[in-house]
C-alpha cells in the first residue's frame, strides 16, 4: 500500500471501479447462459404454451353468435332479460336470420344456441328458410312460424350465446348453467355428467397410484437390497415394460383379459369358473385400472428404487440389534426414509394417470372412460371446442396443482429417467 | 441368492420366502403380458388366444402368416414376385408406410429436441443462469401436461393459416410438420433431464483448463465438453425418439390421413379390425425395445466409466 491517499473504490486495470466491472462480467455470463436456453424456451413458448393458452381462451370466448348475428347481438346487449322482447328486437333477429342464411352460417348459430337451450336448433333453421318472405310486424310473423319465439327462455339463451366472452362453457364443464341474468344454476340431477366424471377420473388415478405403490414398494426394496449383479438382472424386468410401446402393452392386456383371453381360459381350466361365467375383465373399469397399473408401475418403482438405494442397510441392522422387532425396524427406521421416494413416485404416477387417454379409450369400454376421452370426443366428434377447452382447462388446473406440489416436495431437478 | 445367516428364526425364514414369492408375482405381472404376445403372434388361427394345437406344441398350429400379413396389408398385388413385389410392398403396404412415417417424424423431432434440449441443459446447469427454477419447470411441463390437452391445443392453434403469403390455406394441422413440432416439444423434457444429470458430474475445471490453453468457447465445447456429455445426449435423444415413436395422441389430432405412424396404425387396428397382425407388429416392437434397452445400458456404463465412477 504505497498510495495511502487513495480512498475511492477499488479500480480495475482500465480504471473502471472493480464493482462495476464485476457486475458487467456477471451480466455477460448470465446473458450467455440465458442465450443457450433461449432457443428452446422460444420453441416451447411458441409451439406448446401459446397453443394451450389459445385453447384455454377458446374456453371463455365464443363469437359464433356475435359474429354472425350482429344486429341481434347489439339489441340483446341492451335487453334486461325480463321484459318481453319488443318489435325492434324481432326485426333485428329477422335481419340477421336472412343474412345468416345467405352466408350459410345459420347452422353454426343454431348449434351455438342449441347448446344453451336444447331443442332450438330446428327452430332457427326453419325460420331462417322463411325469413326473407316475412313482413312486419315481425313479432307476430315469427311466432306464426314457431310459437316458441315468444318464449323468454329462447331469448335468454340467445343472450348468453351472444356474449363474446362468457363463463358459460366452464359452467357447463362443472354441470352448471350460466343464466342470462348472470347467475349460475346447477343442472338437474339427470343432466350432471362432468363433475361425476372428474371425480371418477381422480378416483381411478388414485386407485392406480395406490396399486402401483403396493406392488412397486416390495419390488423396489428387493432391487435395492440385492447385490448389484442380481438386481441389474431383475431391473431388466422392470425396464423392458418401461421401454415397450404403450400400444403394445395395451394390446397385450387385451390378449390377456378378454373373455376368451389367456387369463379367462386359465381360470376355466383350473376350475375357478365355468365356460358360461367367464369374468369380464376388460372393456370396463377393471380393465382400465389393470392396464394402467401395469403401464405406470415402472414410474413408481424407479424413483422408489433410487431413494431406497441411498438408505444404508446398516440402519435396519442397527435397529434390530438395538432390540427392535422386524416390523418396528421397518416402520420406524426404514419406511420414514423412503417417504421422499413414495412422494416422487406417487405424484408422478398420479399426474400421468389423471390425463390418460389411450388406454381407457381402448380397454375402458363404457364405464372405464376418463375425462381425457371426453375432451377428445368434444374436440373431434361433437366439435364443441369451447366445452373441450373448458374441460381441458379444469384438468390442466388439477395437474398443475400436483406439479407444483411435486416441485415443492421432490424438486424438478431431481427427476431422473431410467 | 444371498444365503440367510444361520441365526434367522423360522418366522424370519417364512417371511423371507413369502416376500420373495410376492415380489416374484409382481415381476410376473410386469413381464407376462409382454412375453405372452410373442407366442400368440405365431398363431395360425385369427384369434388372440392360445388354440389347443398351440398348447400341444403342434407345429401345424404355428405359422408366420401374420408376419407375412404385415407386408401384404394394403398391397395392390400381394401374390406378385420379384421386383414387382418389392416395389409394391415398399410403396403400398400400410405397415411399411407407417414405419416410414414413424421414422421420418421421429428423426426430425429427435433432431429438434436433442439440439435445443442439449443447449438448454448446458445453460440450465450453469450456476449463473437467471430464473432457473421457473424456466426449468416450464421446459419440463410438456411431460406432465395431459397429452390430450397438448394435442387439442396444438390442433386448435395449428388449424390457423400460418403462412398468409402462399395461396390456399396452409395449416400445420393435418401435416407431418405439425406432428414433428408436437413430438419435438414432447421430447425435450427427456433430453433436458438426461443431459443435466450427466452435467451434474461434469468437472468445470476442464473447461477452464481448455480456455486457459487458448481454446475458444466453441472448440472447448466440441473437444472437451461434448465428448464427456455425449452419452447423456445420446440417451436423451433415444428417449426423445422413443417418445415420438410411441406417441399416438398428437398423431390422432394433428396428422393427415397419409401420415399414419406405427402406433396410429395399431390404434386403428385395435379399434376396427382386431387381427393377430397387431401382435406380430407388437412382437417386433418388443424386440426393438430390447435392443434399445441394451444400448442405453451400455451408454450408461460408458458414461460412468468416462466420468471416473465405478460401474455399478
Amino acid at each position: 500500500m504505497s498510495d495511502d491517499t487513495h480512498t475511492g473504490p477499488v479500480l480495475a486495470a482500465d480504471g473502471t471501479p472493480l464493482k462495476k466491472k464485476l457486475a458487467q462480467a456477471l451480466f455477460v455470463s448470465r446473458a450467455r447462459a440465458f442465450a443457450l436456453v433461449a432457443p428452446l424456451l422460444l420453441f416451447i413458448v411458441i409451439s406448446f404454451m401459446v397453443p394451450i393458452i389459445s385453447l384455454m381462451i377458446q374456453g371463455v370466448k365464443n363469437d359464433t353468435f356475435s359474429r354472425n348475428m350482429p344486429l341481434t347481438t347489439a339489441v340483446l346487449a341492451d335487453w334486461d332479460t325480463t321484459t318481453p322482447p319488443d318489435e325492434s328486437m324481432y326485426a333485428a333477429l329477422v335481419g340477421d336470420l336472412i343474412q345468416a342464411r345467405k352466408d350459410k352460417t345459420i347452422g353454426q348459430v343454431a348449434t351455438r344456441v342449441n347448446r344453451e337451450l336444447s331443442g332450438t336448433r330446428s327452430m332457427f333453421t326453419k325460420t331462417a328458410r322463411k325469413a326473407a318472405k316475412l313482413s312486419p310486424p315481425y313479432a307476430a310473423a315469427l311466432q306464426d312460424i314457431d310459437e316458441d319465439w315468444g318464449d323468454m327462455a329462447v331469448w335468454q339463451a340467445m343472450k348468453v350465446a351472444s356474449l363474446k366472452y362468457s363463463p358459460a362453457f366452464y359452467a357447463a364443464a362443472l354441470d352448471m348453467e350460466y343464466k342470462a341474468d348472470g347467475s349460475f344454476e346447477r343442472l338437474p340431477e339427470r343432466d350432471r355428467i362432468y363433475v361425476y366424471l372428474f371425480i371418477k377420473t381422480i378416483l381411478i388415478a388414485a386407485t392406480v397410484t395406490l396399486a402401483t405403490l403396493v406392488l412397486g414398494y416390495p419390488v423396489a426394496w428387493l432391487l435395492a437390497s440385492l447385490p448389484a449383479r442380481q438386481s441389474n438382472l431383475l431391473m431388466i424386468l422392470v425396464l423392458l415394460p418401461f421401454w415397450t410401446s404403450l400400444l403394445v402393452r395395451t394390446t397385450a392386456w387385451i390378449a390377456m383379459l378378454q373373455a376368451h383371453g389367456v387369463l379367462n381360459n386359465l381360470f376355466v381350466w383350473i376350475g375357478l369358473t365355468d365356460d358360461d361365467h367367464r369374468f369380464s375383465l376388460i372393456y370396463n373399469m377393471t380393465g382400465t385400472i389393470i392396464a394402467m397399473t401395469h403401464i405406470l408401475l415402472p414410474f413408481m418403482i424407479l424413483p422408489l428404487y433410487s431413494v431406497m438405494k441411498g438408505i444404508p442397510p446398516s440402519y435396519l441392522r442397527a435397529a434390530k440389534s438395538l432390540g427392535a422387532t422386524n416390523w418396528t425396524a421397518f416402520w420406524r427406521v426404514y419406511f420414514p426414509g423412503t417417504i421422499p421416494g413414495i412422494g416422487a413416485g406417487g405424484l408422478l404416477v398420479f399426474i400421468l394417470a389423471i390425463g390418460y387417454y389411450i388406454t381407457p379409450a381402448l380397454v375402458g369400454g363404457q364405464d372405464g372412460q376418463m375425462i381425457s376421452n371426453f375432451i377428445a370426443y368434444h374436440m373431434q366428434k361433437s366439435l364443441n371446442w369451447s366445452l373441450a377447452a373448458a374441460l381441458g382447462g379444469i384438468l390442466l388446473m388439477i395437474v398443475l396443482i400436483f406439479y407444483w406440489l411435486y416441485d415443492k416436495i421432490v424438486g424438478i431437478d431431481n427427476m431422473k429417467m431410467g | 441368492m444371498a444365503k440367510l445367516p444361520p441365526y434367522t428364526t423360522t418366522g424370519q425364514k417364512i417371511w423371507h420366502y413369502t416376500f420373495r414369492f410376492l415380489t416374484g408375482l409382481v415381476f410376473l405381472f410386469l413381464i407376462t403380458p409382454i412375453l405372452i404376445i410373442i407366442p400368440l403372434s405365431f398363431n395360425h388361427e385369427p384369434y388372440f388366444t392360445f388354440t389347443s394345437g398351440m398348447l400341444h406344441l403342434d407345429p401345424e398350429a404355428y405359422s408366420l402368416r401374420w408376419y407375412r400379413d404385415i407386408f401384404a396389408n394394403g398391397m395392390v398385388n400381394p401374390d406378385a414376385t420379384g421386383a414387382e413385389w418389392w416395389s409394391d410392398m415398399w410403396n403400398n403396404a400400410q405397415w411399411i408406410r407407417a414405419t416410414k412415417n414413424s421414422f421420418i417424424i421421429g428423426f426430425w423431432a429427435t433432431l429438434l429436441a436433442t439440439g435445443f434440449g442439449t443447449l438448454a441443459a448446458i445453460g440450465l446447469s450453469r450456476s449463473e443462469m437467471p430464473f432457473k427454477g421457473a424456466i426449468m419447470s416450464l421446459l419440463i411441463s410438456p411431460m406432465i401436461v395431459p397429452l390430450v390437452v397438448t394435442a387439442a391445443g396444438m390442433f386448435y392453434f395449428y388449424s390457423n393459416d400460418f403462412n398468409p403469403f402462399v395461396e390456399g390455406k396452409q395449416a400445420l394441422a393435418g401435416s407431418k410438420l405439425g406432428v414433428i413440432l408436437a413430438h419435438a416439444a414432447l421430447g425435450t423434457p427427456f433430453v433436458i433431464i438426461t443431459v443435466t444429470s450427466t452435467l451434474v458430474g461434469f468437472d468445470k475445471s476442464l473447461t477452464r483448463a481448455s480456455a486457459n490453453m487458448g481454446a475458444g468457447p466453441l472448440r472447448t465445447f466440441f473437444k472437451v465438453q461434448m465428448p464427456l456429455i455425449l452419452p447423456g445426449v445420446i440417451s436423451g435423444g433415444l428417449f426423445a425418439f422413443i417418445t415420438s415413436f410411441d406417441e399416438v395422441v398428437a398423431v390422432l389430432f394433428l396428422a393427415g390421413p397419409e401420415d399414419k405412424t406405427i402406433p396410429r396404425q395399431m390404434w386403428s387396428g385395435i379399434r376396427e379390425q382386431i387381427s393377430p397382425t397387431i401382435l406380430a407388429v407388437a412382437t417386433i416392437l418388443v424386440a426393438i425395445s430390447i435392443v434399445l434397452l441394451a444400448t442405453l445400458e451400455m451408454l450408461r456404463r460408458r458414461s460412468e466409466r468416462l466420468r471416473g465412477l465405478s460401474p455399478s
